[in-house]
C-alpha cells in the first residue's frame, strides 16, 4: 500500500455529492492530457485516448481544466467554495469572492 | 475561484503597488534572504537563500496567525538561486512572502532562476483564483523582465495550482514559452526534476491533512476580530440584570459562565471541528459543527456551567449549537475540497437554521435574566 494513502486519506475528503457543475465533451477532446495534469483532485482519466470524468464528486470547481483545455472540450462554474466568500458576494450584490473589502479587511 | 469582470478596488492595502512595506519604510534595507547580487546581461538579480533564518521562521509563524498577513510580500521581479545561466530553469511564483520561501527552500542546491509575479501579496492558488497569478500577469512579466534573453530555452515551471488563473495554451502563443505545471508542494520539485520534469499523481494531488488544518486554524480563530471582545463583554454586562435590577456578582457569575459557554461554541466550530474534520460524520460543515458544538455543551453541561434551569441551559445548547455550525461552515473557505455549487447548497438551509437556532438561544437567555427560575 502506498505510505502517502495513510497520511492523505482524500478518500475522506468528499463534499456534498451530485451538485458538480463539471461537464466533459469528449467530442471536443484530443487526449492531450493537460486536464489530469492541472486537477489538484485527480477527478479526470485517460480512456480509449480521451479524457474521461473518473470522480466527479472530488471534483471542487476551480476551474483549472477548464481554463487549461486548449479544445474548450470542459466546462465548470468555477468559483469559491467558501462560505465566508459567497456571504461576501451576497452583502455586496456581486459574485461570491474572497477578495478584501472594508468589513472584512482580509484577502485570503 | 471566481472570474471578477471587474477587479473591486481593495480597501485593506493589499492591492499596492508591489513594492514591499519594509522597503518603503526603510530605503536601502534589504530583505535578509537576499545573500548577494548576481550578474544576468548588462544588470544584476537579487541572489536568495535557499534555507530560512530564523526571522523567515518567525514570521511565517507570525502570519499564520493573522499578524501582518496582508502586508507579507516580496518584490516581483526575476531572483538567482544557486549560480544559474541561459541554460538553468525558470521558477515562476506569487509575491508573497510565504510562497516565494517555500519555493527557495524547495530549490536548495539547484542553479535555477525565480520569476515573482505581482500577485499583491496572495498565495498562488487564491491569486490564480482571483486571476491575479493570470496569463495576463505572466505573459506581462515574461515580457518586461526579458525572459526570452535571459535563458535560450523556452519553458517555465509553474506551480500546479496556479493553473486555475493561467491558460498554458495562450501563455505559448503570446510568449513562445511552453508552461509546465510543477507539483503542488515545492518540496517535490526535486523529486519531479529527477523524473524528468513529470508530477505523478500524488504530487499533483492536493491534500489536507492535520498538519495542513492546524495551520489553518489560527486565522479562523481571528475571523471575528474585535467582536472576539465586544460580544463577550456586552454578555458580561448583561448577565448583572436581574428581576430585581442590577447586581455586579451576578455579572461576575453569570457572566464569567457565559463567556466561557461562548467561547467554547466559537471554537468548537472554528477549531475543534477542523481538527476532527475527517473523523466527524456527516459531509456538510455545518452539521459537522452543530453536532461538535452540541458535545462540546453536553461537557459543560455535566460540568454544571452552561447553566442554572432549563431554559438557561437550552438556550445554551441553541446559540453554541448555531455559533459552531456557522464558524464550521465557514472553514469550508480554508479547505481544498468544497466547491462553489456544494456550499451555495449547504448554505442555502444551514444560514436560516443557524440564525434562528442563535435568536432563540439569544432570547431564551435574556427571558432567564428577568425572570427567576
Amino acid at each position: 500500500m502506498d505510505i502517502h494513502q495513510i497520511y492523505y486519506p482524500m478518500k475522506e475528503f468528499i463534499y456534498l455529492p451530485d451538485v458538480v457543475t463539471l461537464e466533459l465533451d469528449r467530442e471536443k477532446c484530443n487526449g492531450c492530457r493537460m486536464c489530469l495534469t492541472v486537477c489538484p483532485h485527480a477527478v479526470f482519466e485517460i480512456k480509449d485516448k480521451k479524457a474521461v470524468i473518473r470522480h466527479k464528486d472530488q471534483c471542487m470547481e476551480c476551474g483549472a481544466c477548464a481554463k487549461n483545455c486548449p479544445q474548450e472540450a470542459i466546462t465548470v462554474r468555477s468559483g469559491v467554495g467558501c462560505a465566508a466568500g459567497i456571504l461576501n458576494g451576497i452583502l455586496r450584490g456581486t459574485e461570491p469572492t474572497c477578495d478584501c473589502s472594508k468589513d472584512s479587511g482580509s484577502c485570503c | 475561484m471566481v472570474k471578477i469582470s471587474k477587479k473591486p478596488a481593495c480597501d485593506c492595502g493589499c492591492n499596492g503597488d508591489g513594492a514591499s512595506p519594509s522597503e518603503k519604510k526603510h530605503p536601502g534595507l534589504q530583505p535578509d534572504f537576499i545573500i548577494g547580487s548576481y550578474p544576468s546581461g548588462e544588470k544584476s538579480v537579487p541572489l536568495v537563500s535557499t534555507t530560512w533564518s530564523r526571522t523567515d521562521r518567525l514570521s511565517a509563524l507570525k502570519v499564520r496567525w493573522s499578524i501582518g498577513r496582508m502586508h507579507y510580500k516580496v518584490d516581483p521581479g526575476i531572483y538567482a538561486v544557486g549560480k544559474p545561466g541561459d541554460q538553468s530553469l525558470v521558477f515562476v511564483t506569487a509575491n508573497y512572502k510565504l510562497s516565494f520561501d517555500h519555493l527557495r527552500r524547495g530549490l536548495d542546491g539547484l542553479d535555477a532562476w525565480i520569476l515573482v509575479l505581482d500577485t499583491k501579496g496572495i498565495n498562488v492558488w487564491c491569486a490564480a483564483g482571483k486571476g491575479t497569478f493570470g496569463t495576463k500577469e505572466l505573459v506581462r512579466r515574461i515580457r518586461i523582465h526579458h525572459l526570452a534573453d535571459l535563458v535560450t530555452h523556452r519553458r517555465i515551471i509553474l506551480p500546479q495550482l496556479s493553473a486555475t488563473g493561467v491558460a498554458a495554451h495562450e501563455v505559448k502563443k503570446m510568449t513562445g514559452f511552453s508552461v509546465t505545471y510543477g507539483p503542488v508542494r515545492a518540496v517535490d520539485i526535486k523529486a519531479f526534476l529527477d523524473s524528468g520534469l513529470k508530477a505523478g499523481e500524488r504530487m499533483r494531488t492536493v491534500t489536507f491533512s492535520l498538519a495542513d488544518r492546524l495551520k489553518l486554524i489560527p486565522v479562523d480563530i481571528f475571523y471575528a476580530k474585535y467582536y472576539l471582545l465586544l460580544i463577550p463583554a456586552l454578555f458580561f454586562l448583561l448577565s448583572g440584570l436581574n428581576p430585581h435590577g442590577y447586581s455586579i456578582e451576578m455579572a461576575v457569575e453569570t457572566g464569567s459562565r457565559s463567556i466561557l459557554n461562548l467561547f467554547a461554541g466559537y471554537l468548537s466550530g472554528c477549531a475543534l471541528t477542523p481538527i476532527l474534520l475527517p473523523w466527524i460524520p456527516f459531509r456538510r460543515f455545518s452539521l459537522k459543527g452543530l453536532l461538535v458544538g452540541w458535545l462540546v455543551a453536553l461537557f459543560l453541561m455535566g460540568a454544571g456551567t452552561l447553566g442554572n434551569n432549563a431554559v438557561e441551559i437550552g438556550s445554551w445548547f441553541l446559540i453554541m449549537g448555531g455559533l459552531s455550525s456557522f464558524m464550521a461552515m465557514n472553514f469550508t473557505g480554508s479547505s481544498t475540497f468544497t466547491s462553489l455549487s456544494g456550499v451555495q447548497k449547504e448554505m442555502k438551509t444551514a444560514i436560516p437554521v443557524q440564525i434562528t437556532m442563535t435568536a432563540l438561544g439569544l432570547a431564551g437567555w435574556i427571558f432567564t435574566r428577568f425572570i427567576i427560575l
